[in-house]
């Protein structure tokens, strides 16, 4: 039951400290993505996991093999590489072939897992194509059938969709998806696409910084982020944040902003109990805004529209908010409707709003 | 109907474009400057194909027409005797057998020194290119600065390590040393080479096989051809053309070509017979150019190739 475990990970590169007593660990079966700002550790992260990069301190578990000094190729994973790393002087079926050459398998059965890999990833008629003769699209099948030929338990995928375009990045997002389903294999997933992060992921660890600032699964990150970094780095547009103050009386937990606005937050699942006039930060998820409400509301005010854009099935309204831009999630119908400088009442529905301490940018 | 337009639209442009104006453009007229030019590359030119006939056709002449004087003019009779004779017979110190033995000694020359010294520089280029080597960077300076020692200055403990392993005088005295003395600039252009292969297929064969030779020969090294070419006639040149190794290390019994063209032409007596020199400055000079012509094109390819893409 391959189980993958980092246990009080350190990384240093001569003085810099790039990964500092990090714990993590995932289930047989797991998806787990790596996700985060470039350099915030986490394709170093998936290298000490490959054996490509040495760990200066900890241990990496496999099920129950201690990998930390095994060497790659005996660490039992495959892996796909951003620019799909095939070998430009082999044919595919040569770089299938040669992601089988540590193992010291018979004839028929390299030949019998070629011809299933081939079949999986519809590549049968590439087979005797060199690399330079295929799309992108087709390389990067080709890299993911090198992974899966090894028959491996774990396997690990470093931004293998930021060199496709748009189309044909959600198409092998969704193949993907249905690889991890059908296989029932484990997966370690580097990307700083929050799409592929939130559609493909069983479980997220959200890393900056070399620091993992959230784990858990998609709809957790999403619903309920641990921090403002995350709460600001996934979702988009970003989820408003702005200061307030509490006001705690009567039973009545306000969010009060500094135009006067009042944001009710009694229902908010304190940790610990609020205090009146404690600083916080509220966050507003773009799409938890109304135009017009129908059911119960937690704060409702007046504000102008700066401006409108549309991203096809979706609109976005931005308003001039205490100086800043609020950005909120309309239909595109009454998107077309909005003009600039016109001031609309707008609604933040009960019961969504994030706080987070000023202090400590932590959740509450 | 708008595909039937688009039709419409692009058989008008086809018209429009045959029935366009046509404007002739002028003949650019031969200037002052350009005749400069061509006057100064043809004086050029004959600054290196004068010298080159005169070779030639006097290799071909009878030594009769040559004592004529007349330099420039052709040759009466066109005689192969003179290479014949450099080739086969002619005399270099005590012995008379022609160019053949330095020739046939330079070609054993040629090839073990040319398998010893790409050999070695491919494989450490190699691992100090792709593979985490301890003390690569000093190593490598190491080298770069070893590639700048003049010969002469270590010619003479060479010598003495040469004796002291037997090998002075002999064919495979000259061949290492050649292997020897161009290991630090092969390796280093090896390594460059190697250094532009991307990373991430270098880590892909690494947790494929991990094993340091079967990466090597099934991806490294097919992936080498251009710059084995730039090496093979780099080497090939400088070897063929080598005199003072030749005449340092190679004894009395193991002479390249050039050092036997040398004696050929030095020590003759009597008359100095022209046509026979030129024959065999010709017959050695030959090999090298043969190559040039037919891998040339490649050699230029393999120059200005520079990464490999994945």
């Amino acid at each position: 039951m391959p189980r993958v475990s980092f246990e009080h990970i350190t990384k240093t590169y001569g003085l810099l400290k790039v990964l500092d007593d990090l714990n993590l660990s995932i289930d047989d079966g797991d998806f787990l993505v790596l996700l985060g700002p470039s350099g915030c550790g986490k394709t170093t992260l998936l290298n000490l996991l490959a054996g490509l990069l040495d760990v200066t301190d900890g241990r990496i578990m496999i099920g129950e093999r201690d990998v930390t000094d095994l060497d790659p190729k005996d660490r039992g994973l495959a892996m796909v590489f951003q620019s799909y790393a095939l070998y430009p002087t082999k044919t595919v079926h040569g770089n299938l072939r040669f992601g089988l050459s540590a193992s010291k398998l018979p004839r028929e059965e390299i030949e019998k897992r070629i011809a299933w890999a081939a079949k999986l990833l519809q590549i049968e008629p590439l087979l005797n194509r060199k690399p330079g003769q295929l799309s992108g699209g087709q390389r990067q099948r080709v890299a993911i059938g090198r992974a899966l030929v090894k028959n491996v338990s774990v396997f690990l995928f470093d931004e293998p969709l930021s060199n496709l375009d748009a189309k044909l990045r959600t198409e092998m997002r969704l193949e993907i998806k249905k690889l991890h389903d059908q296989l029932k294999s484990t997966i370690v997933y580097v990307t700083h696409d929050q799409i592929e992060a939130m559609t493909m992921a069983t479980k997220i660890a959200v890393m900056n910084g070399g620091v993992i600032q959230q784990f858990g699964t998609p709809d957790e990150i999403y619903e309920r982020p641990a921090n403002l970094f995350v709460a600001g780095f996934i979702g988009s547009p970003a989820m408003n944040l702005r200061k307030a103050k509490l006001s705690v009386a009567a039973g009545k937990v306000e969010a009060v902003f500094a135009s006067g606005v009042r944001l009710d937050v009694s229902d908010y699942p304190f940790a610990s109990p609020p205090r009146d006039g404690d600083e916080v930060i509220a966050g507003l998820r773009p799409e938890h805004f109304v135009l017009t409400a129908t059911g119960p509301v937690a704060a409702s005010f007046t504000v102008p529209v700066q401006y409108a854009e549309r991203t096809g099935p979706d609109a976005s309204a931005y308003f001039k908010f205490e100086d800043e831009l609020l950005a909120l999630r309309v239909e595109p119908g009454a998107a077309a409707k909005l003009t600039p400088g016109q001031s609309i009442a707008v609604s933040y529905l009960k019961g969504k709003a994030n706080l987070f301490d000023a202090r400590t940018g932590q959740r509450m | 109907m708008t595909d039937l337009t688009a039709t419409q639209k692009a058989l008008g442009a086809e018209v429009a474009v045959r029935s366009a104006p046509y404007f002739p453009r002028k003949k650019k007229a031969i200037t002052g400057r350009s005749i400069a030019v061509l006057a100064f590359l043809a004086i050029c030119a004959l600054f290196f194909c004068i010298p080159l006939y005169v070779v030639i056709t006097t290799s071909f002449k009878t030594m009769d027409q040559i004592r004529e004087g007349a330099m420039f003019a052709l040759p009466n009779v066109w005689t192969l005797e003179a290479w014949d004779h450099a080739w086969n017979t002619a005399c270099s110190g005590t012995r008379c057998e022609g160019l053949k033995v330095g020739f046939w000694n330079s070609v054993s020359i040629l090839i073990p020194s040319l398998a010893l010294s790409i050999g070695l520089s491919i494989v450490t280029g190699y691992a100090l290119a792709l593979w985490n080597v301890k003390w690569a960077g000093p190593f490598l300076f190491v080298l770069f600065i070893c590639a700048f020692v003049p010969f002469q200055i270590i010619m003479f403990p060479l010598i003495s390590m040469t004796a002291t392993l037997k090998v002075y005088g002999s064919i495979w005295g000259v061949a290492i040393i050649h292997a020897v003395l161009a290991m630090p600039v092969l390796t280093l252009i090896f390594r460059n080479y190697y250094k532009d292969i991307p990373q991430e297929i270098m880590s892909a064969a690494i947790m494929d096989s991990g094993s340091f030779w079967k990466i090597f020969f099934e991806i490294i090294l097919p992936m080498s051809g251009n710059i084995l070419i730039v090496v093979l006639i780099l080497q090939i040149t400088s070897i063929w053309n080598d005199y003072l190794i030749g005449v340092t290390f190679g004894g009395l019994g193991a002479q390249p070509m050039t050092v036997n063209l040398a004696n050929l032409i030095t020590i003759s007596t009597g008359t100095v017979r022209y046509n026979d020199n030129m024959a065999a400055a010709l017959l050695t000079a030959i090999p090298p150019l043969v190559i040039y012509f037919f891998v040339g094109k490649l050699f230029v390819q393999g120059i200005t190739a520079g990464a490999i893409k994945g």
